[in-house]
């Protein structure tokens, strides 16, 4: 019953953000039901559409579930944008240079964008723990260190003969494609969708069911109590960027390797950014990440149709996204002040 | 579980924010609505295209008065003139589009019935690659690409349903040149290249010739005449990846050069001619690509050489609607008899209003040579820019030889390949 009841700001917020989304398209001239109806076929209407948002859907879960062991632990790393970059370049590493066959490299770029955005996360977590550089400045100033990173490697080293483009790299060899699995007359992404859901598995499991996970919530409550009671908090600190980095990393992995198959600047596609929304509106809880992820990346996907047949700017799907956090957020701080206001009173005279 | 709630308010806030906001610029660009084919069916005979549809592909927005709105411009010319009905996506590329790939677009095109797709940035050559692979059956352009051409670097023969259209812009590019160099008055231009690639050299190469040609026929010595090149990194800007175009305009202007005749897709060259010129300075710009460009500040707008893809596409669309395509490597070029006429020709010249009379009458008297090849700058002896022969002396260019142009040419300043 109390679950119920404490669903019932994030409906009413929900309906509210539903509302203004349709009243927004009432203003731009567009036929509300009919935009939602392509939003929807869009992104689910057919076998390769349901595939191009689970490829989608991967990189968000991986980023999303990292994020909620940095959250657990206290953290605002902000810096996933960049893990993501750093993964998809140290997996481009391993696919220019790494010869040998498809079930040798694949796992080997998996691995190497673990450890790039892991050592990305480290290194912010680094400067927090020994350099007291707060992590969302530390974070923020690594995104665009990888962004420029990546910039450079496309239009320098990893250039295209001939060509200086930021472009992207040359395609890689399809040995270092993420092998897809056919069926219904399209490939589906299998490899990524697993990596993706075992991501939230592991995050769940490593924070519901170890002490790590009651140690790294603890330090994330308290940091000082934490300390006083013997737990070393930044060694518990760094550890939460590890894996939270790691995972992010094997984001950017799955960028190259399945989408792209290539290196472009662009290669994070905004996937840490929105893993942060995710896990904002998830509560930073690692069950709700898959369905609200899915969410998101089923509007991100389907409002192409948008475009291509409504002739309405498919930012309208970011907009809607936008709009759903925040009312969900204004939801959230509502319920807390009506608590809190039904407390204050009594203990007061 | 106890959070820092303020912080975390204030940080959801942010990231929302910047969510819309994001959101909120590209969606300035204003949308129109693709135009229905003329539903006067009391009037006229159904034109030959009716019911037939086709997807036209754009790596900028279709109002971007360049590049691509000379695309967009192109398919309403072919709906007009066919009664065959577009549908069109813009932006696509991977900064703007991140969840997108061409092959999708392509995919999502041919569910909705396109008999024909146009894929017109050279930035989605791998992408109409493999679209054209995994749908044999579909003619598709893949515009100023090569993959058409059996005597060409990137020649895919196995791919019979994928033909590309260019045009001669080279014409277009010396005929600027000439207009840069007859304004200058000190004798500084500057060119705002994209990326770097055959074509860009190519075109860049092309302005200076055209300088050259036109500032030694006015009896100026050479050695006074300078051109200085800088690339952006791409076809447009793209903040935090690309050179900021205003900045690197507003470089050029600094460094003494009066005109920059631009080659990217849109118009930023011209745009910061035209606020330094309203602060009083002495400066012109060229735009490129599309008809309309001189309009966002035509007082300091010198011409613009733009294509006009409407006759060639309309080429392929009536051999698609009459089962005669194949896949060719077209490379066309003006119509000389009128370059300005938009069902012959495909490259354009507009002289601009700040174009003097006299700078104007020389480079009527230029395109008149080229058009009957009594000019012809691409006639050797000519070297690249570290000193290697581009054409033997008295060798004329052959088609190979401009299009695969491997380096910028000696006496031009800036990067022939990156550093």
């Amino acid at each position: 019953m109390t679950r119920v009841r404490a669903a019932v700001p994030t409906l009413v917020a929900l309906a509210l953000a539903l509302a203004v989304g349709v009243a927004l398209l009432l203003v731009v001239g567009a036929p509300p039901l009919e935009t939602f109806r392509l939003l929807v076929e869009g992104s689910f209407g057919s076998a390769s559409k349901i595939s191009a948002t689970l490829l989608a859907w991967s990189p968000l879960l991986l980023a999303s579930a990292g994020l909620v062991v940095t959250f657990a632990a206290g953290l605002w790393n902000i810096g996933v944008e960049g893990q993501v970059i750093m993964g998809g370049i140290a997996a481009t590493w391993v696919a220019r240079t790494v010869p040998g066959p498809g079930w040798v490299l694949i796992p080997l770029m998996v691995l190497a964008g673990a450890v790039g955005g892991l050592l990305w996360a480290v290194f912010a977590g680094v400067l927090k723990t020994h350099g007291n550089v707060h992590e969302i400045f530390g974070g923020l100033g690594l995104d665009f260190v990888a962004a420029g990173l990546a910039t450079y490697l496309v239009i320098g080293p990893w250039k295209r003969a001939g060509v200086a483009s930021t472009s992207g790299t040359d395609i890689f060899r399809p040995e270092a494609w993420m092998p897809e699995f056919q069926a219904f007359g399209v490939g589906w992404p299998v490899i990524p969708v697993i990596l993706g859901l075992l991501s939230v598995l592991v995050v769940w499991m490593l924070l519901r069911g170890t002490l790590f996970g009651l140690r790294l919530k603890a330090v994330g409550s308290n940091p000082y109590s934490s300390f006083l009671l013997g737990i070393p908090t930044n060694r518990y600190m760094l550890g939460a960027f590890a894996i939270g980095g790691a995972l992010a990393g094997i984001a950017g992995t799955v960028q190259v390797a399945a989408f792209h198959h290539k290196l472009v600047p662009a290669i994070s596609g905004g996937y840490g950014f929105l893993g942060i929304l995710v896990v904002l509106l998830a509560g930073f809880s690692a069950v709700w990440i898959a369905p609200i992820a899915l969410f998101f990346v089923g509007i991100s996907v389907g409002s192409t149709q948008l475009d291509l047949q409504l002739g309405l700017d498919s930012a309208f799907g970011g907009v809607l996204q936008g709009i759903i956090v925040l009312f969900v957020m204004f939801g959230g701080a509502w319920s807390v002040r009506r608590a809190s206001g039904r407390l204050t009173p009594q203990e007061e005279p | 579980m106890k959070r820092p709630r303020r912080a975390f308010g204030l940080l959801a806030l942010l990231a929302v924010l910047a969510l819309i906001a994001a959101a909120c610029s590209s969606s300035s660009e204003e949308t129109t609505t693709t135009a229905a084919p003329a539903e006067s069916t009391t009037t006229v005979a159904a034109p030959a295209g009716e019911g037939f549809t086709f997807g036209m592909i754009l790596v900028g927005p279709e109002n971007d008065h360049g590049w691509s709105q000379a695309h967009f411009e192109a398919g309403k010319y072919l709906e007009e003139k066919t009664g065959a009905k577009m549908i069109s996506l813009d932006s696509v590329n991977p900064a703007d589009r991140p969840e997108t790939s061409v092959e999708q677009v392509v995919d999502d095109m041919v569910d909705q019935g396109a008999g024909l797709i146009f894929a017109t940035s050279d930035d989605m050559k791998d992408g109409i690659e493999a679209a054209a692979a995994a749908h044999p059956d579909i003619p598709m352009i893949w515009s100023s690409g090569d993959s058409a051409w059996a005597e060409g670097e990137g020649y895919k023969a196995d791919l019979t349903n994928l033909g590309n259209v260019m045009g001669r812009m080279y014409y277009g590019k010396m005929i600027a040149g000439c207009a840069a160099a007859m304004t200058s008055e000190t004798g500084k231009i500057a060119y705002l290249g994209p990326l770097i690639n055959d074509e860009t050299r190519r075109l860049a190469s092309s302005v200076y010739l055209g300088a050259q040609q036109c500032w030694e026929t006015a009896g100026k010595d050479p050695a006074d005449l300078n051109m200085e090149v800088n690339w952006i990194g791409f076809w447009f800007n793209i903040p935090g990846v690309t050179l900021d175009p205003t900045e690197v305009t507003n470089g050029f202007y600094d460094g003494g050069a009066d005109v920059v005749i631009s080659g990217i897709d849109t118009t930023e060259a011209l745009v910061v001619a035209g606020q330094r010129a309203a602060a009083g300075e002495s400066v012109w710009a060229i735009p490129y690509d599309f008809v309309g460009a001189c309009s966002e500040a035509p007082e300091v707008c010198l011409g613009v050489p733009y294509f006009n893809w409407g006759p060639t596409y309309l080429g392929v669309l009536n051999s698609v609607l009459d089962g005669s395509y194949t896949a060719q490597f077209q490379w066309v070029g003006p119509d000389w008899a009128d370059m300005n006429n938009p069902d012959t020709s495909m490259i354009g010249w507009v002289s601009g209003d700040a174009l003097a009379d006299d700078a104007a009458a020389a480079v009527d008297v230029f395109i008149a040579g080229l058009g009957d090849g009594s000019i012809n700058p691409f006639v050797g002896p000519l070297n690249y820019q570290d000193g290697t022969p581009f054409l033997a002396d008295g060798e004329t260019g052959n088609d190979q030889q401009l299009w695969y142009m491997k380096q910028l040419l000696e006496g031009m300043e800036g990067a022939s390949s990156a550093g």
